[in-house]
């Protein structure tokens, strides 16, 4: 059948500077650029690029340009260019469209409509060069009271120590590689924070080195979950949703499913992995309680038990009800949220923004008197670390960093993470493409992002007179609203700029 | 469901003088001094508020609560409401307007003290008193209009108005008074209208505290101590710390040197330097109290029978001068206003940041 779709992206090759070095055909795994030896001349075949941008940057002469391809249709806000182009490629296949990565519509993103305070006159600001200002939190239930009986052991429920609120988030060992599942690791492990294995397990020989610094996840598939892997965790938590794709499950093509995957995994070698949409043994609220103190057993009592779910409506009922079950961490996953692959109409469709999930879950959590019994982490559109310190104000303990961690190893959002091709070595199990992430090297990115941003929220705090992150936490006075509806300043809990 | 509205306030943000004097003998002394010395810090206040807390003041009544209740704009419904409220929840051993003379305080409201006894119901008898007469006087503030408790301990009262301590002092004949604790404050507010209740001392049963400073963790501090209970309605950053101070000392029991902690926690490079069972201690402490962390600058004077407090903030940026001599002990943001009541002192030192200076009765 003859596409109809029209080209997405563009290339143009200035022939002048192309040297026929052909690093740009090597590059692309989606086959891209082809070298004419009769004429000596590349080519590209732009139907089949996805706008990585790999060839233009390791393009020595600097000879490419990748720009979206300017035809289009004719003007028209409701049939805009992306839905006709869905509409024929479902016409020319019958099936669902597939997408990786985050929501990229234009869903009012209020990190952008918030803005901070600083001191002025009454109150000094503080300057992180020269006075200490700390970032150290601790995740999980904290007692209400803390009971000072001399000589006798005070019961206290485990938490665990981060030196800077951020934690990379769930990418599992399969939907990225080996090497990018180990430079998260050897970042982490560094700086002092945590890292999330996602579903995929924990590769029996990083248990012993950075066991300690990863949050291991039980999600419905149960994939890799042994009593090992569980106890060598700082933090075990219970997936439930994801910001990308609630409600909806997973599937890791057999294709992926090499040995290394399958024995980490615990399933036979080439086989699909799948994970169902729901925990089939979690139907109800009272299912998830016999989870967590299942783990809780399996555990000593020894670890914060996280449950993950995706922001959706009724998130701060369910923050309520998770906390009454026995969570000690609550980590929520916004619209924003990514994902290896989701259907894209779920991706684009589903959820709720995270910061108003997370000012909503805070405020149920303190109405009922119980915020103190839980951390929340917040996931899913943390692009800067404006955003963290926004978050963390609006009520969040700490962030989860997912997209923002594979940008900094290299990805660039082509959104092409289901196919396998990633032409950056991170989403993919091609073992000639993996290896283009060096773990010493992107490890390097990472812990640069972790300090940069760290050094960044100091200068923030600093700036408004705080030099500890605990009193920045739910502190929504440090905030004001800008271009916000009554209703969404009332949801966040803010007031308005100059009120 | 109806939507709840976000709420708008106005954060009052001021700066202070302060002083406290204690004798360390329980020997009471008259409050010239203590006038004097705040006085000599007038620059340090704008005139929108003064006031004054005072311990051993009514040795006749001493077991009796007594109630200082102001009545805004003379408001006589207000007075009778409370008059009536009072009667129904205490038994009334005696009452009378607080008297006062002509000073330059601005729109002096109606003051009135008490001297009463609880008088609990069946249902009640649960509640020790002090829970008895925290409820009722956070029924008085919220519930009747115009009508606003001063002070409600033993043995003890406040004096506080909109004027400079000095003239408030002045206006309520504070000269004649004698008591072995006395805490003062002069108010520099940075907006205009000064209202009697929102000065200096804020107070709950005995504890008293004066405070100077800003808090840039009120909002968190604040929602924390909503979890618990109460309600900042006045939105001063001292009403935080007056109801913090209630919820850790007299709630939970915690001694002031580790609530100086969780104010004022040291940092961590520090803890991590510690033997192990205080490292495990204050790694508790600021984990679980992590919400009452006051950040940015303060000066407090903390004040309850028998004892008497000074704290300032982690980093310092208030200052808080320690001096002694003899039996008596004084605190004060500035040493000159000590030197004036004392031209010598056997000892006279700035406490670090976070440091409290906390000082008892002789026993």
């Amino acid at each position: 059948m003859k596409s109809y779709l029209l080209p997405e992206f563009i290339i143009e090759r200035n022939e002048e500077r192309c040297i026929r070095c052909r690093v740009c055909e090597r590059q692309c795994a989606f086959g891209v650029h082809y070298y004419d030896e009769e004429l000596d001349k590349m080519f590209s075949d732009e139907e089949k690029c996805v706008s990585c941008q790999r060839c233009v940057v390791f393009c020595p002469t600097n000879a490419l340009v990748v720009r979206p391809n300017p035809s289009q249709y004719k003007l028209n806000y409701s049939w805009n260019r992306e839905k006709i182009s869905d509409l024929i490629k479902q016409a020319e296949t019958g099936g669902v469209i597939l997408t990786g990565s985050g929501n990229d519509k234009p869903y009012r993103i209020y990190f952008d409509h918030l803005v901070l305070n600083a001191s002025q006159v009454t109150n000094p600001s503080i300057d992180p060069l020269r006075e200490p200002m700390e970032l150290r939190t601790f995740l999980g239930c904290k007692p209400d009271a803390l009971a000072l009986k001399i000589n006798s052991e005070t019961e206290f429920i485990p938490n665990v120590m981060i030196e800077t609120p951020i934690i990379f988030s769930a990418l599992s060992y399969g939907a990225i590689s080996y090497q990018a599942f180990n430079s998260l690791a050897i970042a982490a492990s560094k700086y002092g924070t945590l890292f999330n294995t996602g579903e995929g397990g924990l590769p029996k020989e990083l248990r012993k080195k950075y066991g300690r610094n990863a949050i291991v996840q039980c999600a419905s598939g149960r994939f890799g979950v042994d009593p090992e892997y569980l106890n060598c965790a700082a933090v075990v938590e219970i997936k439930i949703g994801q910001g990308a794709k609630p409600g909806i499950g997973g599937h890791l093509p057999g294709e992926k499913v090499s040995y290394s995957i399958a024995a980490t995994r615990m399933i036979p070698e080439g086989t699909d992995a799948i994970s169902p949409a729901p925990q089939h043994d979690i139907y109800s609220i009272e299912d998830l309680s016999t989870l967590i103190y299942t783990l809780k057993e399996a555990t000593n009592y020894e670890k914060p038990i996280s449950v993950k779910i995706a922001a959706v409506h009724n998130s701060a009922a369910i923050a309520s009800g998770m906390v009454r079950a026995g969570a000690d961490i609550i980590a929520l996953d916004g619209l924003r949220g990514g994902t290896g692959a989701a259907p894209k109409i779920i991706r684009d469709n589903v959820g709720i923004p995270i910061e108003l999930a997370i000012a909503s879950v805070d405020k149920r959590l303190r109405e009922e008197g119980i915020r103190n019994r839980c951390s929340i982490l917040a996931a899913g559109g943390i692009r800067c670390s404006a955003d963290v310190v926004k978050a963390i104000a609006l009520g969040a303990d700490a962030v989860y960093i997912g997209t923002a961690a594979l940008v900094a190893m290299g990805c660039t959002l082509c959104q092409k993470c289901y196919t396998g091709k990633c032409n950056w070595g991170i989403c993919t199990q091609d073992p000639y493409l993996a290896k283009r992430i060096n773990p010493e090297i992107a490890s390097r990115r990472l812990l640069n992002l972790l300090r940069a941003w760290s050094l960044e929220i100091k200068e923030m705090i600093g700036g408004m007179g705080i030099n500890a992150i605990e009193s920045l936490r739910g502190n929504r006075d440090h905030l004001r609203g800008v271009g916000l509806h009554e209703w969404e300043l009332d949801v966040l809990g803010v007031k308005g700029a100059g009120e | 469901m109806t939507r709840i509205k976000r709420e708008i306030y106005e954060k009052e943000i001021s700066a202070c003088s302060l002083f406290g004097a204690m004798n360390r003998n329980k020997e009471r002394f008259t409050g010239e001094g203590v006038i004097s010395a705040i006085a000599n810090m007038h620059v340090r206040g704008n005139g929108l508020g003064g006031g004054f807390a005072i311990y051993g003041l009514y040795p006749k009544y001493k077991d009796c609560y007594a109630f200082h209740i102001m009545f805004e704009r003379r408001n006589k419904d207000a007075k009778k409401e409370t008059d009536a409220f009072l009667s129904m929840n205490f038994d009334l051993v005696y009452d009378e307007e607080i008297p006062h003379g002509d000073a330059k305080v601005v729109n002096p409201p109606l003051v009135w003290r008490y001297f009463v006894i609880p008088k609990k119901r069946r249902e009640e008898e649960n509640f020790s008193d002090d829970d008895y007469v925290v409820q009722k006087v956070m029924h008085i503030n919220t519930k009747i209009e115009d009508a606003y408790v001063f002070s409600s301990g033993k043995d003890m009262g406040v004096f506080k108005g909109v004027g400079y301590p000095e003239d408030v002092a002045e206006y309520f004949f504070l000269d004649k008074y004698k008591g072995y604790i006395w805490t003062a404050h002069g108010r520099f507010p940075t907006n205009t209208q000064g209202w009697w209740g929102g000065a200096h001392p804020f107070s709950i049963l005995d504890w008293t505290v004066v405070h100077n400073g800003e808090i840039s963790s009120y909002g968190t501090n604040r929602r924390y101590l909503e979890m618990h209970g109460y309600y900042c309605t006045l939105h001063t950053d001292a009403e935080v710390m007056t109801y913090a101070v209630d919820l850790l000392m007299r709630r939970q029991h915690l001694p002031m040197s580790l609530v100086a902690r969780i104010f004022a926690p040291p940092f961590w490079e520090l803890i991590d330097r510690m033997d192990e069972n205080e490292r495990k201690l204050l790694t508790e402490l600021r984990m679980v109290y992590a919400p009452m962390l006051i950040n940015g600058p303060f000066a407090v004077i903390i004040a309850h029978h028998d004892e008497m407090i000074g704290l300032t903030d982690r980093i310092r940026l208030r200052p808080l001068i320690a001096g002694v001599r003899g039996e008596m002990f004084y605190l004060s943001l500035e040493e000159a206003a000590i030197r004036l009541l004392s031209q010598k002192l056997d000892k006279v030192w700035t406490p670090n940041g976070g440091e409290p200076v906390i000082v008892r009765i002789n026993r």
